[in-house]
């Protein structure tokens, strides 16, 4: 007897999808699957709009990181318009996104992954969650929410708001930053930085406890890819895309106007998540990972002090080669989140930041433009191309989830094969399989702009596809 | 007096208006006081209790089958509804999509667009739900409270949940109608 396992919806994750998992007689794994179950078509339904109502527009596809998108959106319209912003207005910008890649990344390490890590895999699922969290450590709990205000601050002083905010415009941003305000900003950054410290400190415990599952956990060759500095330093705002090969050896290194000639995205018909990868080497072979272990792997260095000390000891663990570990996702994220704090504080000390000269008007309309940022979860590339009057007539959107479906594919279906036995499926067992997907911290309102959701259920089902029995978790 | 229990969920939205429910920052702990917090997208429940909540929450509109499902479940399963958000009041950006209906844009996504492979195919597995128009709650089941707002303001946020949490009726009336 065959069984079908499914998981749905997966939990503390961004979106809507399900796991399933097909099990063969003897109660070993076959194999499982991540169908990622939501579709809302922004790309063709933003066709007749203008270009200049993008950046208020495409930030609805995630309000995890609308921040991403309003600026991919805006950085699009530069192109199109050919209106390079006045150097300012690139800093205020790449300030609003940092303020973002410290809360997102806050929040998925402590409230999202955390109580994996903090109260164990196996924890009942009643207390498996934030609020568990709470009970178990309310001091850091408080800091933790704390650090996600002081990056969601960072965003409204700019934007107006934090979710959705107005300020990107094709050009430049419509605002100022104020002496007070800056001021502001750099007082929390101590305390940010400190938070983002102890966030570091228990990774490194539970590493050191958990080197085991670690080792065993969805570790796996990919390629490698994100944008890179000129020196091969971390970049998350602006630059070249640099692609790794599994070994370290760089593939490639272009502007994203030239996107086309090197990725191609390819479809399953199980899921509405699409699958890119690196065209010259083909499907599947030419895969890859992006985020923060992608990013990490594909750097030499990080231009802030703290953050390149911690790099250090993560390019040790394996001797210098691309970290593989998919729990490693997590340690990455956090030494990102410190060079955004420090980052924060380079570009509030910055000669310019305070300028008026925000917004450059003149344009050499070109009709065409590709707009690409690292948002939180990996590169992200909004294309668009409009016509005379700035109607838009075809959008092409690649997320930052979607370049790493085929890896979180892998990770359930690997995790799934070495956790989950038969006959007795036990609910922690599950909850490693949705860890999996976790890690890659998933935005699957992004991937599915295209999509939503994230469910998981268990059906068992029999070997002429006859559903047998249905675990859920409710 | 047993705490109120209070579960949400997201269906057709972007997660925004979760995420402005997290943005009442210290305040979500005076929630987590105030009430029982069951099944969310960020904890670890998968759906309301069966033997019923007493407020459900849901963000987003309803554009699939799988959503018609959670939106039903949430109705039956909760004494209180309500809807947060634009998306879930009255369809939101995400109801652009009526404009060029749902085959035009699967049609662009699977199959015309540029990076796709050639030869692909719109997505079919029986796993997957099938797309639909998409709707506001309102249409497909009885809501409660409506609150307007892409996102509703954390503050907004904040004074519906205390309210219907201590047992009372929240008014959005006058400032709590401003947003921006
Ligand atoms: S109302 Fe706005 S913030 Fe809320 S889910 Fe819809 S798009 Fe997102």
């Amino acid at each position: 007897m065959t069984q079908k396992i499914t998981i749905e919806p997966v939990t503390r994750i961004e979106g809507h999808a399900k796991v399933t998992i097909r099990m063969k007689e003897d109660g070993t794994v076959e194999r499982a699957f991540m169908h990622v179950n939501e579709f809302r078509g922004f790309e063709k339904f933003c066709e007749g709009r203008l270009y200049f109502e993008m950046p208020q527009i495409t930030p609805r596809i995630c309000g995890i990181c609308p921040v991403s998108h309003h600026l991919a959106a805006a950085k699009a319209g530069d192109a199109l318009t050919g209106q390079t912003p006045p150097r300012p207005a690139s800093l205020l910008r790449e300030l609003m996104h940092m303020g973002q890649i410290i809360q997102s990344h806050g929040m998925h390490f402590f409230e999202l992954a955390g109580p994996d890590l903090l109260l164990g895999f196996d924890a009942a699922p009643e207390i498996r969650n934030v609020v568990g969290l709470i009970g178990a450590n309310p001091d850091l709990t408080v800091k933790a929410v704390m650090l996600r205000k002081f990056g969601q601050e960072i965003i409204k002083t700019l934007g107006g708001r934090k979710i959705h905010p107005t300020f990107a415009v094709p050009g430049g941003v419509n605002k100022a930053l104020k002496v007070e305000e800056r001021d502001a900003i750099l007082k929390g950054v101590d305390a940010a930085i400190e938070t983002i410290q102890i966030g570091l400190q228990i990774m490194k415990d539970w590493a050191e406890k958990n080197m085991e599952d670690i080792n065993k956990f969805a570790v796996f060759q990919t390629g490698y890819f994100g944008l890179i500095t000129p020196e091969n330093g971390l970049e998350l705002y602006e630059g070249k895309v640099r692609l790794i090969d599994r070994n370290g050896a760089e593939l490639e290194r272009f502007p994203i106007a030239d996107y086309l000639d090197y990725i191609a995205e390819h479809v399953e018909p199980w899921s509405y998540l699409k699958f890119p990868y690196y065209k010259k080497m083909g499907w599947p072979e030419g895969v890859y990972r992006v985020g923060p272990l992608g990013r990490l792997n594909i750097s030499d260095k990080i231009d802030t002090p703290l953050a390149n000390e911690e790099l250090k000891v993560f390019k040790s663990l394996n001797g210098g080669k691309p970290v593989e570990n998919t729990l490693y996702y997590h340690y990455a994220r956090l030494i990102e989140a410190l060079f955004a704090a420090e980052r924060v504080r380079v570009l509030c000390e910055d000669k310019d930041i305070l300028s008026t000269d925000i917004l450059n008007t003149r344009k050499n309309y070109t009709g065409h433009g590709v707009g690409v940022i690292e948002a939180p979860r990996g590169t992200l590339i909004h294309d668009y191309t409009a016509d005379e009057h700035g109607k838009l007539t075809r959008v092409n959107l690649i997320v930052s989830t979607g370049h790493n479906n085929w890896a979180m594919t892998n990770a359930v279906d690997s995790v799934a094969k070495t956790y989950v036995k038969g006959p007795d499926v036990t609910e922690g067992m599950l909850n490693r399989v949705e860890a999996a997907i976790r890690a890659y911290d998933p935005c699957l309102s992004c991937s599915t702009h295209a999509v939503g959701q994230m469910p998981m259920i268990v059906d068992l089902v029999g070997p002429d596809g006859e559903l047998i029995k249905t675990i859920r978790r409710d | 007096m047993a705490k109120p229990k209070i579960a949400s969920d997201w269906m057709c939205g972007c997660a925004g208006c979760h995420m402005s429910l997290l943005d009442m920052d210290e305040r979500i702990l005076k929630i987590a006081e105030m009430a029982d917090l069951r099944s969310t997208p960020i904890t670890d429940l998968k759906h309301p209790d069966e033997s019923g909540v007493d407020v459900g929450v849901l963000e987003g509109g309803i554009n699939n089958t799988a959503s018609e499902e959670v939106a039903k479940m949430f109705r039956k399963r909760s004494k209180i509804l309500v809807a947060l958000g634009d998306c879930a009041v009255f369809g939101g950006v995400p109801a652009m999509r009526n404009f060029c209906g749902v085959e035009a844009a699967l049609q662009q996504a699977y199959v015309d667009a540029p990076s796709n492979e050639p030869g692909s195919q719109i997505p079919n597995d029986p796993e997957l739900a099938t797309m639909t128009k998409t709707r506001a709650i309102h249409e497909v089941v009885q809501v409660d409270y409506n609150v307007p707002g892409c996102p509703p303001d954390p503050d907004v946020i904040f004074y519906v949940l205390s309210e219907l949490a201590q047992g009372r009726k929240p008014e959005l009336k006058d400032e709590l109608l401003h947003w921006h």
